[in-house]
């Protein structure tokens, strides 16, 4: 810890809540605003406040480009997403009542088995964007391999309809929202799911896999309205099989999806 | 009048082969339709040029909002009333059903849009002069004043997610004025059935994205320089009399 930057340690993983060095700067900066304040000296002792950091993402602005351009990251993950994290933990401040939680479970508790809170929002769209960051990577597209491939062609057919499936899905999704492959823990199958807004598959305990952004933000400044282009670029390049191969392999943890076959002696 | 010819000239020499074309497609498709004597809605041409509401709302914006965005909600609209029609005619209810949702989107983004211009004019045919008369009376006293009213729609806006539409509607049960948000492409009227449109801004990404990026709220502040009165007061006379 000792050998971090401020900066870097404040980008933390949203699981780090604070580092001490983060801490000392946070404090010193909310000291001089505290001592302003009438109950200052009647405080027991100085509030922690929640604190998440905007995670960069797992590759440079610019290396995804053609298909999506580093002017498009920086406003998306720079503006868009740095929105939310601010607005999240300016939310937060307000009172201590949601503070303490990963931000896994801070996304399932403002959504408020479907009557979110006002953080939800912020919440769940932070959360959105890290996972949708990560499941793109350079040189992506093709095809998975061996146990998942397997896994899709039993759930879907085979993968050209499962491609199909995804892809249509983007299309008729009406307005703003999100795209997913999911692993679904009661029915032990994958699915694609459509999603409004903010809302994401964690919140009915089922495991996201793959998540793609059809907000219009997420490919306006490259594609303009050809949102079939986009989602098309992504199946073919940007889709990161080996995160979605370390992720169902993680929930196969959680979800069994069948015994080995281990020949008998 | 000549000047929408030339500005529709001017669009049509804009338009590529490939629009050419998708034209031409959907003229057949409405022709084929016409003769069976199905009502097919049209793109309705706009007021002005593209580029008559800058810098408030850019030409670019204008002219794919206009071009690929309002004609999409159209022909996929028609496509939509024309599979409804198969549908009730072969009986399959489940059908009938199910093309509810793109009928309510498409169909809604038609209306929308159709309003949305007309609530648009440059600023030297009359954009962004707030309303005279008896609509502006009204504003007064159901909003307070005018800054007031502004502001109300602004914060609407703003703290809309997603995509949707903030209206300045008419109730005309009560005959009075109300700012209302609407999700997706829903018309004012899926919010209430006596409300009327008089006034709608779209806060869908796609119609400030281009020259605004994400501050929102900062389109919402420049798009009243060319917000126009001459439609809205119409209506509200209409339903006032």
């Amino acid at each position: 810890m000792g050998s971090f930057s401020l900066h870097s340690s404040c980008l933390a993983k949203p699981t780090l809540r604070w580092s001490n060095d983060c801490f000392q700067n946070l404090n010193s900066l909310k000291l001089s605003a505290l001592q302003r304040r009438p109950n200052f000296h009647s405080r027991k002792a100085s509030k922690v406040l929640a604190f998440y950091g905007l995670k960069s993402p797992p590759y440079k602005l610019d290396a995804l480009e053609p298909y999506m351009s580093k002017r498009l990251l920086e406003t998306h993950w720079g503006e868009h997403q740095r929105g939310y994290v601010e607005g999240l933990n300016k939310e937060l401040e307000k009172n201590d009542i949601l503070y303490g939680y990963t931000l896994d479970e801070l996304v399932k508790v403002t959504y408020n088995n479907g009557s979110p809170l006002p953080e939800f929002n912020n919440a769940a769209q932070v959360w959105n964007h890290d996972f949708f960051w990560e499941s793109m990577q350079p040189g992506g597209g093709g095809m998975p391999e061996l146990g998942l491939l397997q896994q899709i062609e039993k759930d879907f057919g085979s993968f050209t309809n499962f491609k199909e499936k995804f892809i249509e899905a983007a299309l008729s999704l009406f307005g703003s929202g999100w795209v997913w492959l999911v692993l679904k823990r009661r029915e032990k199958r994958l699915e694609v799911v459509k999603t409004s807004n903010a809302v994401n598959p964690i919140v009915w305990d089922d495991i996201p896999l793959i998540s793609l952004d059809v907000w219009e933000h997420a490919y306006y400044q490259d594609y303009k309205n050809d949102r079939g282009k986009y989602v098309n670029a992504f199946m073919n390049h940007l889709v990161s099989w080996h995160v979605v191969t370390a992720r169902i392999i993680r929930a196969e943890a959680f979800v069994n999806l069948g015994e080995p076959k281990i020949p008998v002696a | 009048m000549a000047l929408r010819a030339i500005a529709s000239r001017k669009t049509l020499a804009a338009l590529g082969s490939g629009l050419r074309a998708q034209a031409r497609l959907a003229t057949t498709a409405a022709a084929a339709a016409a003769s069976r004597g199905l009502v097919t809605f049209s793109l309705p041409d706009l007021p002005y040029d593209y580029g008559a509401l800058e810098p408030a709302v850019s030409a670019e914006i204008m002219q794919l909002h206009h071009q690929k965005h309002h004609q999409s909600y159209v022909t996929n609209y028609n496509k939509a009333l024309e599979q409804l029609e198969d549908a009730v005619a072969r009986d399959d209810a489940p059908a009938v059903v199910k093309l509810q949702s793109a009928i309510k989107f498409n169909g809604g983004g038609h209306i929308n849009h159709s309003i949305f211009w007309k609530n648009l004019a440059p600023i030297h045919e009359g954009g962004g002069e707030p309303p005279k008369g008896s609509l502006g009376w009204a504003i007064d006293a159901d909003f307070g004043s005018w800054e007031a009213f502004v502001q109300k729609m602004n914060a609407e806006g703003a703290a809309l997610q997603g995509s949707g539409w903030v209206w300045l509607g008419l109730d005309k049960e009560f005959k009075k004025l109300v700012v209302e948000t609407t999700a997706n492409q829903d018309p004012l009227v899926t919010k209430g059935a006596n409300l009327v449109p008089l006034i709608g801004i779209d806060v869908w990404e796609h119609a400030y994205y281009l020259q605004y990026k994400n501050a929102k709220p900062d389109y919402l502040k420049n798009i009243w320089k060319v917000i126009d009165w001459k439609y809205a007061s119409e209506v509200y006379e209409k339903e006032c009399r």
